[in-house]
């Protein structure tokens, strides 16, 4: 019904010439009021508590505090385990972005066209997305156990030496790298299968007239430029989805061994729920939010406005 | 410049039969359209012939030596697509010099970047750039040399889509519907710019379209494809005026050719020699729109009333309903002649050495001919 009457109605006619009427401005703020109000309150209220809270020495339960300006900016910017903090993070976003993308892209070109099976493998390998990460994380605990744990006991079978892995402080962090590229690479892998999927099969058949003389070759010719946008669409949404990573860090290591896997949300969450220093919890959060800000930015200004050239 | 002898090929998809024993031979540099309807295999066969499809059974040879065991891009073939398969991130020279770069340059030179900077690869850089640039030229797009695909036009895409086949000195060209994505004064005159292409390159083509028309106006010779088959090999002369078949016979040609169903009596009465027909039930008479003239229609073997008249212009068309015919009866007339009326009735005069006899299952009885009535 709506799509005919869209369809048959040419150019819904908007008059920016001529003056509203007082009835029309009524309406038009009571169509937009409902959405309005759920943006203030959800997103736009909480952020604005933060703000102001990140400027104040408020700490959770305390009946008094003050206004003390950008103090606790201040604070982070001589803490070094803030900086450690972000250093951890930086880290492993790298690590889960480059891993997840390299892997996820692996598969998906392993999987193109693989007949029945396919989706059955698109949805084994899709699972970790979706499973509940802190579950998970109890599972990688127990795997990576150092004296019962699956890896050592496959990897003593080469010949290596058992490990405390998540106890290790050289190791810890790219253990939490390894769970989180396992978490995220099939996530990857949906959306490149779709790119994959998108690439038509005459630009194949004309890289292999060309001579293109190696599958490689024609992956270098064909599949990699083609699939740009969505990489790149891939690596943001990933660097989002690592710079949140909390859960694994809070169920199997708490930060440590001596903050060698403190990380954003964690040293936050710690500030805030450990020691219970609110403002400065906040300041955290500030930096995050406006972290985030800047990588979604990027997302629409640059990846949406690349539209795949056909 | 090589000869193509196409040997018993056979292809199924799944259990659908898509080419049935194909045998064909194309003579060094000559243009060879494959034209049949969507869906007769020929752009299967094209497939076959440039590597990108296997063939069940059957033999290919290039230049006389079997290819077979080549893939597509050891076959030293160059193809033109129908949607032109340019690579879209790349410039119109980049697209032009892809079969250069895959051919001339080592996998290390073609690098982005430091390939530039290998010994002996500035030298090759530079020739391919002079070959693109020769290319651009020949084809009047040396001006878009920086633009990308998706700024062209369809006609420009096409030129590139032809400059990145000829780039190279392959041994043959196919081309696969190339012309079908462009509007229709745009592929009139690029039928011209192919054709002329080839009597420059003087390379072998096979060219695959559905519509006779191109076949017509390119071709050395046309190869009509039915079903899996070919139904009939020759020149655009012979398959318009000779044909084998009575789908080729309705397949070429416009207006297409009309048809009667002709028992015993009609065909006396046409001056067929019904004597020498085996079996007169099921025979077909088919005649040219320019093969018969209007006459009185008393007395005529055929006549009807006129229900409609085209006029080209140039040519003017008069469509009468004849009781024996499966369709209109299209005559070909000058304008400037007296014209029917629309409602009135005519008798036909067939020329009776353009009088093709066909009998029920389609075939060709070239031993009978029309006497002069």
């Amino acid at each position: 019904m709506t799509d005919m009457t869209i369809a048959s109605t040419p150019a819904a006619p908007i008059a920016t010439d001529r003056p509203r009427r007082p009835h029309e401005e009524r309406a038009a703020w009571g169509l937009v009021a409902p959405a309005a109000t759920l943006i203030v309150v959800i997103l736009a209220l909480p952020l604005i508590v933060v703000v102001a809270l990140s400027l104040t020495d408020y700490q959770l339960g305390a009946k008094l505090w003050r206004f003390v300006g950008l103090a606790n900016y201040a604070d982070l910017a001589k803490d070094p385990v803030f900086w450690r903090s972000i250093a951890n993070t930086a880290l492993y976003a790298v690590a889960v972005v480059a891993g997840s993308t390299g892997l996820g892209l692996a598969v998906a070109l392993m999987l193109q066209g693989t007949g029945a099976l396919a989706p059955l493998w698109r949805t084994i390998f899709f699972l970790p997305v979706m499973a509940s990460l802190v579950a998970m994380a109890i599972v990688w605990e127990f795997m990576l156990h150092p004296t019962f744990g699956l890896v050592n006991a496959v990897l003593g079978l080469v010949g290596v030496a058992p490990m405390n892995w998540l106890q290790n402080g050289a190791t810890a962090l790219p253990a939490l790298a390894v769970i989180g590229v396992w978490q995220q690479f099939g996530f990857a892998m949906v959306l490149f299968l779709a790119g994959l999927s998108g690439i038509p099969t005459a630009l194949y058949d004309a890289a292999e007239m060309d001579g293109a003389p190696s599958a490689w070759a024609r992956f270098r010719l064909v599949t990699w430029p083609l699939l740009a946008p969505v990489t790149l669409f891939v690596v943001v949404i990933s660097t989002i989805r690592s710079f949140q990573v909390f859960d694994t860090v809070h169920a199997l290591t708490r930060g440590g061994p001596n903050k060698a896997t403190e990380v954003l949300l964690y040293t936050m969450y710690a500030e805030g729920f450990e020691f219970f220093r609110t403002g400065r919890a906040a300041a955290i959060a500030v930096v995050f939010v406006a972290a985030m800000l800047v990588l979604t930015l990027t997302k629409v200004l640059v990846v949406e406005k690349r539209i795949p050239a056909r | 410049m090589a000869r193509i002898e196409i040997d018993g090929i056979t292809k199924t998809f799944g259990r659908t039969p898509v080419l049935r024993g194909i045998d064909l031979d194309v003579g060094s540099g000559e243009f060879l359209s494959l034209v049949g309807p969507s869906g007769c295999g020929k752009s299967t066969l094209l497939r076959i012939i440039a590597g990108l499809t296997r063939e069940d059974r059957g033999a290919i040879r290039l230049a006389g030596a079997g290819v077979d065991h080549l893939p597509a891009r050891d076959r030293d073939l160059a193809m033109v697509f129908q949607n032109y398969a340019l690579y879209p991130h790349l410039t119109v020279a980049e697209n032009i010099a892809v079969p250069l770069v895959m051919r001339r340059l080592t996998p290390a030179q073609r690098l982005p970047l430091v390939g530039r900077r290998l010994s002996g690869s500035r030298a090759a850089h530079a020739a391919i750039a002079a070959d693109v640039a020769r290319v651009a030229e020949t084809l009047g797009i040396a001006a878009l040399a920086n633009r990308r695909p998706g700024e062209l036009s369809g006609g420009q895409r096409q030129r590139v889509a032809l400059g990145r086949a000829m780039v190279r000195r392959p041994k043959a060209f196919l081309m696969d519907e190339p012309l079908s994505n462009l509007d229709a004064k745009l592929r009139v005159e690029m039928r011209a710019e192919i054709a002329a292409l080839h009597r420059r390159l003087e390379t072998t083509f096979v060219y695959v379209t559905h519509d006779q028309a191109e076949a017509m106006t390119m071709s050395d010779r046309i190869a009509v494809m039915m079903d899996g088959s070919i139904l009939q090999v020759g020149t655009p002369d012979e398959v318009y005026a000779d044909p084998d078949d009575l789908r080729v016979a309705e397949f070429v040609g416009s207006p297409k050719i009309n048809v009667i169903a002709a028992d015993g009596p009609l065909a006396v009465a046409l001056g067929l020699d019904v004597a020498r027909v085996p079996d007169p039930m099921g025979l077909r008479l088919a005649f040219r729109a320019e093969a018969a003239t209007l006459v009185d229609p008393t007395g005529a073997a055929l006549a009807g009333p006129v229900v409609h008249l085209e006029n080209f212009g140039g040519d003017l068309m008069v469509h009468l309903a004849i009781a024996a015919a499966t369709a209109l009866v299209v005559l070909r007339r000058d304008p400037h002649d007296p014209r029917p009326r629309i409602g009135e009735t005519w008798g036909l005069s067939i020329r009776p050495d353009r009088l093709l006899a066909f009998d029920a299952a389609g075939q060709r009885l070239r031993s009978i001919v029309g006497r002069a009535a």
